[in-house]
């Protein structure tokens, strides 16, 4: 009899109710039971950085983490950071002007990891991103477009939060 | 690469954690899971029932006072960005950048870290460095140990089966210390190569009264430099005392691997404890001018 347990995990803020076997990753609850493929699986033990997502609004690696862990948490994954209406958001935009990703494997972790950086810092120096992409790995892009997509998403963020002000 | 079965408990008090874990054979607690998650993808570590102690509360928090304590599951981020702990050891959040990565620390806990017990890990180095006490408690009771009992040797701390780490607490240093912590890695957030931390105070004359120095990396556990330590009280910290350091570092006795030999290990930690020791004599100066 395998292991399970009930639980209720919130993902970009929808309600989910499922049973799950206790050794179920929480990357692979996301990817399997929840269909939401966006939050990718690189190497499956805490290295590359690709399953990253928000717990609770701090980073996580999903792979390292059981989704029984998650029961009465908030979960936000790359799906969920498009604006309401569907429009990329600011770092999403900042990435596609930037040539910031190429294959595209490692960009939901890096889009997770910048996220929050840059709502816990807005102003960061190219030497903060680069300490704080160290937990992402890109084996395209050389990681140039993607410290150039977080320092012009940083700007464009204070811009609009000046202009909101 | 999925785990294996395994049930799954969610006790809510460290009575309930130390009971299951009393109960129930070839049981592993579950930290903050950086390091025993990966094991069991990778099937290294295949336990039939898992404890997970995040749900209690009693493991938590972070007291920075005449002694600095933390609950066992205080998360390293938790450690990173304490304001107190910024000031009266400042070391400790300079050691801890060192650790992973942004999302490994926002999971990963101190108490996990110690008990894991990597030599080129930085907490269980910064414990040693601060002749940390720790106590562990199981179904029969509790007991306090010092770090340098804890850390027996290889990934191998001195808890007995069913034993769980509670607490972990050590005195600070005076508000004039100057510390310095340095590491070398290929690249940040991995695994040091080889790490020396040195904490040190001065006397009014400028000679140093109080000196600790730990090597990490090189020997199975993090290994403080005590006969140079002793020997240093009362010394000028000039370039000689600063050479005398790096020599007793790089004569720590060190691991070989496929990547690394002893030697190199050796060099690194003599290069980075003498950095390590001119940016603490740097900082105590600097502490000692705006404290006089």
């Amino acid at each position: 009899m395998p292991d399970t347990r009930k639980i209720t995990v919130t993902v970009n803020g929808q309600r989910h109710e499922a049973e799950v076997e206790s050794r179920l990753l929480l990357a692979d609850f996301l990817r399997h039971t929840l269909d939401l493929t966006g939050t990718h699986v690189g190497c499956e033990h805490g290295v590359c950085g690709a399953c990253t997502v928000m717990v609770d609004g701090h980073s996580a690696r999903s792979c390292l983490m059981f989704a029984v862990q998650a029961n009465g948490k908030s979960i936000t994954t790359i799906e969920g950071l498009a604006q309401a209406d569907g429009k990329l958001s600011i770092l999403q935009e900042a990435f596609q002007n930037n040539h910031g990703l190429q294959c595209g494997f490692c960009t939901p972790g890096m889009l997770i990891t910048l996220s929050e950086h840059l709502r816990d810092n807005p102003d960061p120096t190219e030497a903060e991103l680069r300490e704080v992409l160290t937990g992402n790995l890109c084996r395209c892009t050389g990681y140039q477009a993607i410290v150039a997509a977080g320092l012009d998403a940083a700007a464009k963020l204070r811009a609009s939060k000046a202009e909101h002000a | 690469m999925k785990p294996a079965p395994f049930a799954y408990h969610d006790p809510t008090t460290i009575g309930e954690a130390v009971a299951l874990l009393a109960q129930h054979e070839n049981a592993r607690p579950l930290a903050g899971g950086q390091s025993l998650v990966p094991m069991m993808n990778f099937r290294y570590a295949t336990p039939d029932h898992l404890v997970d102690l995040n749900g209690v509360e009693a493991l938590r928090g972070l007291e920075v006072g005449a002694r600095i304590s933390f609950g066992a599951m205080t998360r390293q981020r938790d450690v990173e960005f304490s304001g107190d702990l910024a000031q009266a050891c400042p070391i400790l959040i300079d050691a801890l950048r060192h650790v992973g990565h942004r999302q490994t620390r926002n999971r990963g806990t101190i108490g996990g870290s110690l008990c894991h017990l990597d030599p080129a890990a930085e907490t269980p180095a910064m414990m040693m460095l601060h002749d940390a006490v720790l106590t562990a408690q199981s179904a029969e009771g509790s007991r306090e140990l010092a770090m340098g009992d804890f850390a027996l040797g290889f990934m191998t701390s001195a808890l007995e089966p069913g034993e769980l780490l509670t607490r972990i607490s050590f005195e600070p240093w005076a508000k004039t210390h100057g510390w310095g912590f340095e590491e070398y890695a290929r690249r940040h957030g991995d695994f040091a190569i080889a790490s020396a931390g040195v904490l040190l105070t001065l006397d009014a004359r400028g000679a140093v009264s109080r000196l600790a120095m730990v090597i990490g990396g090189l020997a199975p556990a993090p290994a403080r430099l005590s006969d140079f330590e002793a020997q240093a009280v009362g010394a000028a910290p000039d370039d000689d005392f600063i050479k005398a350091a790096a020599h007793a570092a790089s004569s720590v006795e060190a691991m070989d691997d496929a990547h690394v030999s002893a030697a190199y290990r050796q060099h690194l930690a003599s290069i980075l404890s003498a950095r390590a020791l001119r940016r603490a004599l740097a900082h105590a100066r600097e502490r000692s001018l705006q404290h006089a």
